[in-house]
């Protein structure tokens, strides 16, 4: 049970990563590598902010300033550098693992005995594996509700519809310019975020650990919406949370069959890839209908 | 003669500078455009005329010369900014909308067209029922649809809304680039007749880039033939009218 429960937290902690891909990967609708340098700079600069005695919340929304500030390179090359966004994401997460070596000082660093966000004394009471759980609860949902109010403003509209049409938008006279600097900084905060939360969670900072970040963001994406169809936005926010933690649930199960856990990766890429072609599944061999009918007799 | 809403002085344009293929586009132009003149403008591809629209617009720079709105050197300011003054319809009816957002709220972002756009919340629902009187007075049946994705809407619809879009806050000068010619005739009439309709009513300057003959000599009052990047042909009013397409058609050769 308490596998569940922390797989549970993991999925809501993952998920805040999935919110931020969110904005990037379907509102400005261009896949934002900078994430697999986010992560681990989140990370590592919570981690080394708690190791040197700084206040965990401080810890924790430094990680996100981090975060947000590799959102602005990224966000710089691509705009007013005319590099292509892959290739700005790749440029910016390359650098970062230079600097997240520099800030750790060695390839990881641990938080024995460390005060963080997820051993304060009152969580301390709780069921092993739940402190992970309320943390992700309440962080996934004030993200939520603020992403939700955000995307209901003027401005919020004008990123929206950044991503949805940038020549339009700028005959409108939006400077989409700066709308998608300002995605890519609120997008990698949130990472940045994540990084610093899971690095609270898992006890450690690793500058290996944003391979394959990217992966499991998608996947809470794709997930969610294989598993809730057609929603409106801020519907589609809680549907990557959801995503998070049922993808968190078939790895787990995946894993209870008996896989190696050196094999996670190549298992996070098959279960992604799978649930990326869905659809085109769907349409070739009309799985919905199987489902519902059951396969007939000849 | 009043003051010229939008002037344009000695405007070229040039591309590949520098290289065998350099190519002149736009040949020192000199245009003044009156408060409330409706243009058609004329060309054969390769005219011109995209390219002075684009330049009005501030999508491109000219290589010289000035641009002024109301005696004001827009030369330099970006399209972004320009949106404040000059609204646009494009030919292709994907380029206007927003396909992944309702008709109700593209039109509330062409409300704010131009104006700062901060963290107020957006208040859909409150602009709703003006949205729909808009709405019931175009041909189309749009009324019903405002809660419809754009995407999911006709070529002509999308065209309508994003004639609706540009209109909905008074330009200063509205920008039509042949946006009536990816539609069938039927729509392609509705809409024309829509634009002649608010052009009158709002009392707007419009320049419309047409192919039609027909069209440039039925609607507007100042006719514009461009080729080879340079005004051959300035006609208005009476003189406008009793052009006819074989006389325009002069105009059109090598």
């Amino acid at each position: 049970m308490s596998m569940v429960t922390s797989t549970i937290g993991q999925g809501l902690l993952w998920g805040i990563l999935g919110l931020g891909l969110f904005l990037t990967f379907r509102i400005l609708d261009f896949p934002d590598m900078t994430v697999e340098g986010t992560f681990p700079f989140g990370a590592c600069v919570c981690v080394e902010a708690l190791v040197h005695g700084v206040n965990p919340f401080l810890a924790t929304l430094l990680a996100c300033g981090a975060g947000m500030v590799t959102g602005l390179v990224t966000g710089l090359l691509y705009t007013k550098g005319r590099i292509p966004i892959l290739l700005a994401g790749i440029l910016t997460m390359t650098g970062v693992y230079s600097i997240n070596l520099r800030l750790l000082g060695r390839a990881n660093v641990g938080l024995l005995n460390r005060a963080t966000l997820l051993n304060l004394p009152r969580l301390q009471q709780l069921p092993q594996g739940f402190a992970s759980v309320i943390v992700g609860l309440v962080v996934a949902v004030v993200a939520i509700v603020g992403l939700a109010l955000f995307l209901n403003t003027d401005l919020g509209q004008a990123f929206i519809a950044t991503g949805d049409n940038e020549k339009m938008a700028r005959s409108l006279g939006i400077n989409t310019d700066i709308m998608k600097i300002l995605g890519l900084m609120l997008a990698n905060g949130l990472i940045g975020l994540a990084g610093g939360l899971l690095a609270q969670n898992g006890g450690y900072a690793d500058v290996n650990m944003g391979i394959g970040t990217i992966v499991i963001g998608l996947a809470a994406i794709i997930i969610g919406e294989v598993a809730y169809g057609e929603l409106s936005l801020t519907t589609r926010l809680v549907a990557v949370v959801v995503g998070s933690i049922l993808y968190r649930l078939i790895l787990l199960a995946v894993l209870q069959l008996g896989f190696n856990t050196n094999d996670f990766k190549l298992l996070s890429a098959v279960i992604l890839a799978v649930c990326l072609m869905l659809p085109l599944l769907q349409a070739k061999f009309h799985v919905k209908q199987l489902l519902h009918k059951g396969v007939e007799r000849p | 003669m009043s003051e010229a809403l939008l002037e344009l002085k000695n405007i070229s344009t040039r591309v590949n500078l520098g290289t065998k293929e350099e190519k002149t586009i736009l040949q020192d132009i000199n245009l003044k455009i009156m408060p409330g003149d409706f243009i058609t403008l004329l060309g054969t591809n390769g005219a011109g005329k995209s390219t002075l629209l684009n330049v009005i617009n501030g999508t491109l720079q000219p290589t010289s010369g000035q641009v002024l709105l109301q005696g004001r050197d827009l030369t330099g300011m970006s399209e972004v900014k320009r949106a404040k003054f000059i609204a646009q319809v494009f030919q292709d009816p994907k380029l206007g909308t927003a396909p992944r957002m309702t008709v109700a709220e593209n039109l509330l972002l062409a409300t704010k067209r131009g104006q700062r756009r901060g963290l107020r919340m957006r208040h859909l629902r409150g602009q709703m029922a003006a949205f729909k009187e808009r709405v019931a007075q175009l041909p189309n049946g749009l009324e019903e649809r405002l809660q419809t994705f754009v995407g999911d809407l006709s070529g002509g619809q999308r065209q309508t809304l994003s004639f609706l879009m540009a209109t909905i806050q008074r330009p200063e000068l509205l920008l039509l680039d042949e946006h009536t010619a990816a539609l069938d005739p039927n729509t392609s009439r509705d809409l024309l007749q829509l634009t002649d309709d608010v052009v009158a009513q709002e009392k707007l300057t419009c320049i419309m880039i047409t192919h039609q003959l027909k069209d440039a000599l039925k609607y507007g009052n100042r006719l514009l033939v461009l080729n080879a990047g340079q005004v051959v042909l300035d006609v208005r009013d009476e003189a406008k009218q009793q052009l006819t397409e074989k006389e325009i058609l002069r105009y059109f050769a090598d």
